[in-house]
C-alpha cells in the first residue's frame, strides 16, 4: 500500500479500522521523506523522534476510546514561519536559523488538540518574500512534477511536500497567493481563508494586514477538514473575527445548479499563457455543463493590485522587521564597534538580497514626503479593489480564474528579475488585498506535464461556496487525483 | 526689551492598570529586572498585540477630567525607530487620530485664574529601560516596563511662566489621581514632562524659535528648566543671535541646558496604521457611563469645602490638590466636626511633618480618626493647643492613637486650682522686676508672664484658669 497517496480520510479510515496504527502511519511518512525528500527539499527540519513519540501516544489514545477527531494520527506538517514550541522556527532565513520560540501558533495548539502528529518543519522563502522558494536561505525546493522547476512560493515547501505524499496535509501562509500559487504549481489543493478567519497568533508577521494561515491539500474534502480544526475566533489576535464558524464539510456538496461564475476578463487577457487560458475556459465549460451560470465581467482595478500589494507589503515589512535587530533572539554579528554598528552588520548580514530589497522599498514607501504618493495611494487602491469585488458579489457567487498566468517555471529562470517574478501574483494578490477567501485546485496540465490552478474567489466568510464549486468540478473531472511520478 | 515666555508641555503619565496595554503582563514597579515580560511585550516573533480595554476607560476617563471631546473613533499607529529599550523597534502611539482632544484645565496664579487649552491625550506604550553594566562590559535592557500603558497629554502654547507651569502639572497631577488613573510618581518616572519654550517679545503675536527639554523629573527640576532656558535665550537674542531648534538636555546639578540634537536631524518615524490593532470604537453609552463614573473633581471640592467646611480658600486649594490628603482631611473633619482645627492641625502640623521626612501624602502614618480624636482632647479641654500639636507630633512619629499618648506621657490640661496657684507663685518668684512693671501700670507684660506660667506648667495648665489666678495674684500684692 502505498500511504503516502492517501487522502486525510483515507489515512483516517486507516487508523480507525486498526488497518494501520498511528505509529505506522508515521514511520511510514519518514520511509517516504528519507526516500524521497533529498530531491525535493521540502523540510526545513524533520522531527522524527518526536513525531514517533507523539503517534505512540496518540495510538494509545485512539486505543482508549480517544482522539477520535477527523485528524487524529494524521501526520501534518507546517511552513517554517509558522511558530511551534520547543522547535525551530527559521523563516528559511539566516536571521532566525537558530530560533526556538517559547510558545506554539493559535493554529498549530488547535491541531495538536486534534491529535495530529507533526513531522516537521517546511521550507519557504524566506520570511515568505517570493515566488520560488529560491529566496530560502537554507535550500530550494523542486516541484514533485519537474525536479528542474520551483515549487512555486513562498509555501512551495508545503506544495512539494503534499504533492510528493511527504505530509498528509500541511499549514502554509499566504500574503499575496503563496498558499494558491504554490498548490497550482504542484498540483494539488490550497486555500486561503477570509482575511480574520483563522488567527495569525504566532505566525512570523510578513504583512500583517494581507498575511493569513491556510491549508494546502490533496483534495478538496481534506481541506475542509483542516478548516474545521484551524479557524475560529482568537482572543490573542485582534484581526480574528468574532463570527459563525460552519462545519465547512457541509458544504461537500456535488451540485452547482445556479450558482453564478463571474470570470473576469483582466484574467484571461494577453498576460496568461494560452494553455492555462484553454485549461480554465474548460473548466468554465464543465461548470457550466453543471448548471453552474458563468459569464465574463470587468474587474477594472487588476492592474494597479500588483504595485498596491507591493507597497503596502514592503511598507508593513520594513517595520515588522525592524526587531530584528541582533539583540534579543536570532542572528547577530561579531566585530559590532557600536550599537548602530551592531545593527548594520547583523542586518546586512541576517537577511538575504529579496528580503532587504522590500525592507528598503518599504522604508522609502512610509518616509515623510513619500507616503502620500505611495503608501496612502496604495490605501485608496486597497478600498477601489475591495469595491470592485463588493460589486462584483452583489453579480456573482464565485470570481474564477486562473491562479497563475504560467504553469512552474524553471529554477534561475526569474532570479535576476524580480519585476517579473512580482508580476506572476497578479491574480492571486487581489483576493489578499480584499481580505477575501480564495483556492487554487488543479484543473488540467500543460504539454510539459505541469499542473495547472484554478483558482476561486468568494465572499468574505463564504468559504463554503468555494469548497462546494470546487468540490463538484473535482467530483466530475479527477485531475487531484493525478499524482506526480516522482521517484526515489 | 521685555520678553515673554510661550510654554507648551507634554506630560506623560503612566496609566495604573493592573496589567500592561497588549499582554497581561503585570506593570507593577520595583520587580526584579525581566521578570514582568513575555513573548508578546518583549515582541518576539509571531506574536500579537491585543489593546487592554481598561487602557482606553482610563485614558477616556482623564480626557472626561480635563474638558476634552472624546473621539468616537480613533486609531492606533507604529512610530518606528531602532533602539534596545523597544523590542518592537516601534512605539505603538495614537498619530492622526487621538482618543481625546481640545480640552483645557483651568488653573490659578497668584489669584489670577487662567485656561492652559489640551490639544490632546492619546495613548502609547511605554519603552523599557537601558541599564548600563558597571564593569563597562555593555549595556543591558530591563523590559518591565516595556507595554506598560501611556497617556500623553499635550496642551496648547498657553503657559506663559514657570508660575504657570507648575500650577498646570499640580492641577493635572491632582486631576489624574482623582480619577485613579495614574499614581503620577515623579520619582518612580510615572509622570514625566517635556517642556516646548520659546521667547517673544511682549506683544509680538508671531512665535519665536522652541526649544525642547525632555524628561524633567520633578516640578522643582521643571521650574528651575523653565527659567534657565528662557534667560538663555534671552540672551542670545540680546547678543544678536538666533535660537536653534533642538531637544536640548537640562542638567539639573548645574542649572544649564545643554544641546542634544537639532530638529534638522531628527527621526523620521514613519508613522503608519498599525495593522494587529482594529479601529478604537467609544460609542456614546460607553462614554456616558465613564462620564458616570467620574468622582468630583479638584476643583469641585475645593469649593465644597469652602461651602461645607468654612476653611479659607487657601487651605481649601492646598489640601483639594491632594485627593489622598483631601480623603484625610474630610474624614477628620466629618467625625470631629471641627473642620477648621482639622485645617489648621494638617496645613501647620501635618504638611511640615511630610515635608521634613520627604514623605507623600499617601503616606501620613495615622488614620483621619485619630486626627479627629485629638481634635475632639482639644475642643473638650482636656488638652490645650500647645500640647495639641506635641500629641500631634508624637502621633506621626508613633503611630499611636492620642488619647494613649496624652494618657502616657500625661498631658492632660491641668485645672487643679493648689497646683496652678504653686505655679503662678513660681512665676512671680522668678521675675520680680516684671511683676514690679506689671504693677506700676504696665499691661503689656502681662501676656509673657502669662506665656511664662504656661511654660511653667509644661504647657499643661488649663489657660482660662490659670489666666485669673495669675491675674488675683498679681492684683493681691498691689493692693497690700
Amino acid at each position: 500500500m502505498e500511504i503516502h497517496k492517501l487522502t486525510v480520510r483515507e489515512m483516517r479510515g486507516l487508523i480507525k479500522d486498526k488497518k494501520v496504527s498511528a505509529v505506522e502511519l508515521t514511520q511510514a511518512m519518514f520511509d517516504r521523506i528519507a526516500e524521497i525528500d533529498w530531491k525535493i527539499n521540502s523540510y526545513i527540519t524533520l522531527l522524527k523522534d518526536e513525531a514517533l513519540m507523539r503517534a505512540r501516544e496518540v495510538q494509545e489514545r485512539i486505543d482508549k476510546g480517544k482522539a477520535k477527531s477527523a485528524l487524529s494520527a494524521v501526520p501534518m506538517a507546517v511552513k517554517d514561519n509558522i511558530c511551534t514550541r520547543g522547535i525551530k522556527t527559521t523563516c528559511a532565513s539566516k536571521m532566525l536559523e537558530n530560533f526556538v520560540p517559547p510558545y506554539d501558533a493559535t493554529v498549530v495548539k488547535k491541531l495538536y488538540l486534534e491529535d495530529s502528529v507533526l513531522l516537521g518543519k517546511l521550507n519557504m522563502d524566506e520570511f515568505a518574500m517570493g515566488s520560488s522558494t529560491e529566496n530560502s536561505y537554507l535550500k530550494i525546493t523542486r516541484n514533485p512534477w519537474d525536479l528542474e522547476r520551483v515549487s512555486g512560493g513562498s509555501s512551495g515547501g508545503d506544495a512539494a511536500a503534499v504533492a510528493a505524499g511527504l505530509t498528509g496535509f500541511a499549514l502554509g501562509s499566504d500574503t499575496g497567493g503563496s498558499i494558491r500559487q504554490s498548490a497550482a504549481f504542484c498540483g494539488v489543493v490550497g486555500i486561503k481563508p477570509t482575511y480574520g478567519a483563522v488567527s495569525r497568533f504566532g505566525l512570523v508577521a510578513f504583512a500583517s494586514s494581507l498575511d493569513q494561515i491556510g491549508a494546502v491539500a490533496r483534495d478538496v474534502t481534506d481541506c475542509a477538514l483542516v478548516l474545521n480544526t484551524i479557524t475560529g475566533y482568537d482572543s490573542m489576535d485582534s484581526t480574528s473575527a468574532k463570527v459563525e464558524y460552519p462545519d465547512y464539510t457541509g458544504a461537500l456538496i456535488n451540485d452547482v445548479r445556479g450558482i453564478k461564475v463571474g470570470i473576469p476578463k483582466e484574467y484571461i487577457g494577453q498576460g496568461t499563457n494560452p494553455e492555462v487560458k484553454k485549461a480554465v475556459l474548460d473548466a468554465v465549460e464543465i461548470l457550466r455543463r453543471l448548471g453552474a451560470e458563468c459569464e465574463e465581467f470587468s474587474l477594472p482595478m487588476t492592474e494597479y493590485a500588483i504595485p498596491a500589494y507591493y507597497i503596502i507589503s514592503s511598507a508593513e515589512a520594513s517595520s515588522n522587521f525592524a526587531r530584528y535587530d541582533g539583540i534579543r533572539y536570532g542572528y547577530r554579528a561579531e566585530n559590532y564597534s557600536n550599537l548602530l554598528d551592531l545593527y548594520k552588520k547583523t542586518r546586512s548580514e541576517g537577511f538575504g538580497t529579496e528580503v532587504k530589497r522590500r525592507i528598503i522599498l518599504g522604508t522609502y514607501f512610509l518616509s515623510e514626503g513619500y507616503y502620500d504618493a505611495y503608501y496612502k495611494k496604495a490605501l485608496k487602491v486597497r478600498t477601489l479593489i475591495r469595491k470592485d469585488f463588493d460589486d462584483a458579489f452583489k453579480k456573482y457567487d464565485v470570481v474564477l480564474g486562473p491562479t497563475t498566468p504560467t504553469t512552474a517555471f524553471k529554477i534561475g529562470e526569474k532570479r535576476d528579475n524580480p519585476l517579473k517574478m512580482y508580476l506572476g501574483d497578479t491574480y492571486t494578490v487581489s483576493a489578499n488585498i480584499a481580505g477575501l477567501p480564495a483556492l487554487s485546485i488543479p484543473c488540467g496540465f500543460d504539454s510539459n506535464n505541469l499542473p495547472i490552478g484554478l483558482q476561486l474567489i468568494g465572499r468574505h466568510f463564504d468559504e463554503k461556496t468555494l469548497l462546494r464549486v470546487s468540490y463538484a468540478f473535482e467530483q466530475n473531472t479527477g485531475f487531484h487525483k493525478i499524482k506526480t511520478g516522482v521517484r526515489a | 526689551m521685555e520678553y515673554e515666555m510661550v510654554i507648551g508641555l507634554e506630560v506623560h503619565a503612566e496609566l495604573s492598570t493592573k496589567s500592561k496595554i497588549y499582554c497581561s503582563c503585570a506593570t507593577r514597579f520595583g520587580g526584579d529586572v525581566n521578570t514582568q515580560t513575555c513573548p508578546i511585550c518583549v515582541g518576539m516573533p509571531g506574536t500579537l498585540p491585543v489593546l487592554n480595554k481598561k487602557v482606553v476607560e482610563y485614558a477616556v476617563k482623564a480626557g472626561l477630567a480635563t474638558n476634552c471631546s472624546i473621539a468616537e473613533y480613533s486609531k492606533q499607529d507604529r512610530k518606528n525607530y531602532f533602539y534596545p529599550d523597544q523590542p518592537k523597534a516601534y512605539q505603538i502611539s495614537q498619530n492622526d487620530l487621538p482618543l481625546c482632544e481640545s480640552g483645557y484645565i483651568d488653573i490659578e496664579v497668584e489669584g489670577r485664574a487662567k485656561r492652559i487649552g489640551i490639544t490632546r491625550i492619546h495613548i502609547e506604550d511605554d519603552a523599557g529601560k537601558l541599564m548600563h553594566d558597571e564593569d563597562d562590559a555593555g549595556s543591558l535592557v530591563d523590559y518591565n516596563r516595556c507595554g506598560v500603558p501611556l497617556i500623553e497629554i499635550v496642551t496648547e502654547p498657553d503657559v506663559r511662566s514657570a508660575q504657570e507651569a507648575r500650577a498646570f502639572m499640580e492641577s493635572l497631577k491632582a486631576i489624574l489621581q482623582y480619577i485613579d488613573v495614574s499614581d503620577c510618581k515623579m520619582q518612580e518616572g510615572s509622570l514625566r514632562v517635556d517642556v516646548n519654550l520659546s521667547v517673544r517679545p511682549k506683544g509680538e503675536q508671531r512665535f519665536g524659535t522652541r526649544t525642547e527639554m525632555k524628561n524633567l523629573g520633578s516640578f522643582r527640576s521643571m521650574v528651575r528648566a523653565i527659567e534657565g532656558e528662557a534667560a538663555r535665550q534671552i540672551e542670545v537674542l540680546n547678543n544678536g543671535g538666533t535660537i536653534i531648534q533642538e531637544t536640548r538636555r537640562w542638567d539639573e546639578q548645574q542649572g544649564l541646558s545643554y544641546s542634544m540634537r537639532s530638529k534638522g536631524e531628527a527621526h523620521d518615524y514613519r508613522f503608519f496604521p498599525d495593522p494587529d490593532l482594529m479601529p478604537i470604537v467609544v460609542d456614546k453609552k460607553w462614554k456616558d457611563e465613564l462620564k458616570n463614573s467620574l468622582p468630583e473633581l479638584p476643583e469641585a471640592r475645593k469649593k465644597r469645602y469652602i461651602d461645607q467646611f468654612a476653611i479659607p480658600g487657601y487651605d481649601a486649594s492646598i489640601i483639594t490638590g491632594s485627593k489622598a490628603l483631601a480623603d484625610f482631611f474630610e474624614e477628620a473633619a466629618v467625625i470631629s466636626k471641627n473642620a477648621k482645627a482639622v485645617s489648621n492641625l494638617i496645613m501647620g502640623e501635618l504638611l511640615r511633618l511630610l515635608k521634613e521626612k520627604g514623605m507623600e501624602t499617601d503616606e501620613i502614618p495615622f488614620p483621619a480618626e485619630y486626627l479627629a480624636k485629638l481634635v475632639f482632647l482639644m475642643d473638650r479641654g482636656v488638652i490645650s493647643g500647645t500640647i495639641a500639636k506635641k500629641v500631634f507630633e508624637k502621633m506621626f512619629y508613633t503611630g499611636k492613637d492620642p488619647k494613649i499618648i496624652v494618657k502616657e506621657e500625661g498631658l492632660e490640661v491641668i485645672s487643679d486650682e493648689k497646683a496652678l496657684l504653686e505655679v503662678v507663685m513660681e512665676v512671680i518668684r522668678k521675675n520680680p522686676q516684671l511683676v514690679r512693671d506689671y504693677r506700676g501700670g504696665k499691661d503689656k507684660v502681662f501676656g509673657f508672664l502669662m506665656g511664662q506660667a504656661m511654660k511653667e506648667s509644661g504647657g499643661k495648665a488649663n489657660p482660662q484658669i490659670i489666666k485669673g489666678i495669675l491675674k488675683e495674684k498679681l492684683g493681691e500684692v498691689d493692693n497690700s
